[in-house]
């Protein structure tokens, strides 16, 4: 074995150039495909983690992913609202440490307006527990008893970002959710703009794409409103809307946090069969990953293709290898004189497209974490996307280990090859 | 060897034939005619022979055989008095590596080797080539360079990779390859026929005088019958092969 290992080095050596290209194509044919498992991971573990620390998420009967769709990534619209009665209810249940009521139905521009109290900002909580955080600014007042203090908005920061909005810029609201660009002129609230006093940095999370108001807000831009439009006639200024009433009768949804995890599934099941009206409640984690195993195909079609890279990668590789056999036939025959075993010369092939294999993972993984380092602060910041750094995880080791068994088969095509030379070709040196 | 008759004959019972063939036959897979129908071949240990035949009257294959990496369909095939079929086909390989050199008309080194592990590749493969050179008091590295001396190779070209060489320079590190460790018998096929005449004999008397010094017996084969000059014995294929009587040629 040990002359054929040195013979196999001195070979690759004696074919530099077309053996570094093998390896940088099996290097980057297995870093794509590590780096989309990867990808694929911190993708999957950040989406289930677009809401951590919220214990049950609770809305009107309905489907879990429906609930979750609506209430934390604001897409599609609740077919019931819930009362504020209940969440009254709720927030009063022993088990209960806090409760964030969640009003949506406004939009701006595209973006959904989400309706809630300060204490949203302290309890919302993504990835690893991790709370919000302002880039600029400060949180709408909470329970505000000044007019104006009503009327303050908080961006997420893709909203700011998209539309190059500072603090203290005021903008208008639009009523459901086709306001905006395109949509019709009167369902804008222009009568009561709202004041940027705060922006989110981005989280990777929905919030990014939402503005956030307190509830009066959303009570007071709706006081001359009656059934989605403007009570003809009535105009109420935004300075008299404290003499109404901007107690909400009714929330979307509310997020739920507990004294202690173990009652969740009490709690839960105390929610669903809560007589006085039809309430859902959902663990988000559980539904977050239910949902991911829908939108999840895609992200398997991507390794699928990936894996084909590097299967293509492996074929290149075994392509050089038996290309380089035609000229190496008179080689073969030479070891084969001087007392090679055919199983030694199958042994010095198979080594040879094994090393260029084991090379060309070995700089793949470099690459890699070259990238990764790289590329990780800009996915953070611009994505939001948390690209984890650590050691290879199973699933990575499991594809590894199947990239050096599919190279460990193609190394075998050459090798039984030259196996069968120097068997068929006796003494006879071909050129 | 009792169970031979030419070998007791011979009277040679302390030092058995470098190479004997006897009533050997050989067709290629796929051949419809015999390649080589020898009746009996016997080269002395330590004798100089030179086998000539036309192009495709099987010399070559004739070497394969001697060496053991083919088999030949009837017949025995000794060589220093063991008969190869007896021999595993990884023994067989072994065999050859410890007993028989090889020098080819062509092309006989790795490209990507320097001349002088060219030479020590021979001893890489036998561990009983590495054994007599350490009997003799030397070791390999030793060894290659001082027949590279020999056979007229500088120190300074033994360091440049095979392919760096001229075709004589390349043919003379053959030589010292098949001769380094003192096999007994050394095989030449054509070895001279990519030379000028002038160096054709100039490598055939190193040839000679080397197998000599070393001991070795050496089948040289070529179709070239003007070199046939210093051998002991002359040999013509043809009158071997499918021969009844004796092959023994006059010299
Ligand atoms: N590996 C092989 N497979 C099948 N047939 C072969 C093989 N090698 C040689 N032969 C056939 O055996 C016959 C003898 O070939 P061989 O190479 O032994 O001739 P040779 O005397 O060495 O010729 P040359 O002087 O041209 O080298 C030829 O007809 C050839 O076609
Ligand atoms: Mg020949």
């Amino acid at each position: 074995m040990s002359p054929v290992f040195t013979l196999s080095l001195h070979s690759i050596a004696n074919r530099r150039l077309s053996v570094l290209l093998t390896v940088i194509a099996v290097a980057l044919s297995v870093a794509l495909l590590l780096g989309v498992e990867r990808l694929r991971n911190d993708a999957k573990a950040g989406f289930a983690q677009t809401l951590s620390g919220t214990d049950l998420v609770v809305g009107a009967r309905s489907g879990p992913v429906q609930l979750l769709l609506y209430a934390v990534f604001h897409l599609g619209s609740a077919t019931n609202n819930m009362s504020w009665a209940s969440i009254e209810h709720l927030a009063a249940l022993p088990q209960v440490q806090w409760l964030v009521p969640i009003s949506l139905g406004d939009s701006h521009r595209g973006h959904r307006v989400v309706g809630s109290t300060a204490d949203f900002f302290a309890h919302y909580r993504h990835g690893d527990r991790r709370p919000l955080r302002f880039a600029q600014g400060r949180p709408f007042e909470d329970k505000p008893a000044e007019a104006a203090g009503i009327f303050e908005v908080v961006l997420g920061a893709e909203v700011a970002a998209r539309f190059g909005y500072a603090l203290g810029q005021r903008i208008v609201l639009s009523h459901g959710s086709l306001g905006g660009e395109g949509g019709p002129r009167f369902a804008d609230h222009a009568d009561k703009p709202f004041t940027v006093v705060g922006i989110l940095a981005r989280s990777g999370t929905p919030v990014d794409r939402a503005l956030l108001v307190s509830l009066e807000g959303i009570e007071a831009i709706h006081v001359d409103w009656h059934g989605g439009a403007p009570i003809p006639g009535l105009r109420i200024a935004p300075e008299h809307v404290r003499k109404f009433d901007l107690q909400p009768k009714s929330v979307t949804a509310a997020l739920v946090g507990l004294k202690s995890r173990t009652a969740v599934f009490r709690v839960q099941r105390q929610i669903n069969t809560y007589p006085d009206e039809a309430l859902t409640a959902i663990l988000p984690g559980a539904t977050l990953q239910a949902l991911w195993s829908l939108v999840g195909i895609a992200e398997k079609a991507l390794l699928a293709v990936s894996a084909l890279v590097v299967a293509v990668g492996l074929a290149g590789m075994v392509a050089v290898v038996v290309a380089s056999l035609g000229e190496r036939r008179r080689e073969l025959a030479i070891l084969r004189a001087l007392g090679a075993r055919p199983r030694q010369v199958f042994a010095l092939l198979a080594v040879e497209s094994l090393l260029l294999a084991l090379a060309g993972i070995a700089l793949g993984l470099v690459l890699l974490y070259g990238a990764g380092a790289a590329f990780a602060p800009w996915l953070s910041s611009a994505h939001g996307l948390q690209l984890s750094l650590g050691w290879p995880g199973v699933g990575e080791w499991r594809l590894l280990g199947a990239v050096l068994a599919v190279s460990l088969l193609a190394s075998l095509v050459p090798a039984l090859r030259a196996y069968r030379y120097s068997l068929a070709d006796g003494m006879t040196i071909r050129v | 060897m009792p169970d031979h008759p030419t070998e007791t004959a011979s009277g040679a019972a302390a030092e058995p034939a470098a190479v004997l063939l006897d009533a050997l036959r050989y067709r290629w897979p796929g051949a419809d005619c015999d390649c080589l129908n020898i009746a009996t071949l016997r080269i002395a240990a330590g004798e100089r022979v030179f086998l000539r035949g036309p192009s495709g009257s099987g010399k070559t294959t004739l070497l394969s055989l001697v060496g053991g990496v083919i088999l030949p369909q009837a017949g025995v095939v000794r060589i220093a008095g063991q008969s190869l079929a007896a021999l595993s086909a990884g023994a067989r390989d072994r065999f050859r590596a410890d007993h028989v050199g090889f020098v080819f008309q062509l092309f006989n080194l790795l490209p990507y080797l320097s001349a002088r592990d060219n030479i020590l590749l021979a001893c890489r493969f036998s561990p009983q080539r590495r054994a007599r050179i350490a009997v003799a008091g030397s070791t390999p590295e030793a060894e290659a360079t001082r027949l590279a001396e020999r056979l007229d190779l500088g120190a300074a070209l033994l360091d440049r990779p095979a392919a760096a060489l001229s075709v004589g320079q390349q043919q003379r590190v053959a030589a010292a390859r098949a001769l380094i460790g003192r096999p007994g018998l050394v095989v030449a096929d054509e070895p001279t026929s990519a030379l000028d005449a002038e160096r054709q004999q100039a490598f055939i008397d190193l040839l000679l005088d080397e197998c000599a010094a070393a001991g070795a017996a050496l089948l040289f084969v070529s179709h070239d019958q003007r070199l046939a000059g210093h051998f002991d014995r002359v040999l013509d294929l043809a009158t071997i092969h499918r021969a009844t009587g004796s092959m023994q040629a006059p010299a």
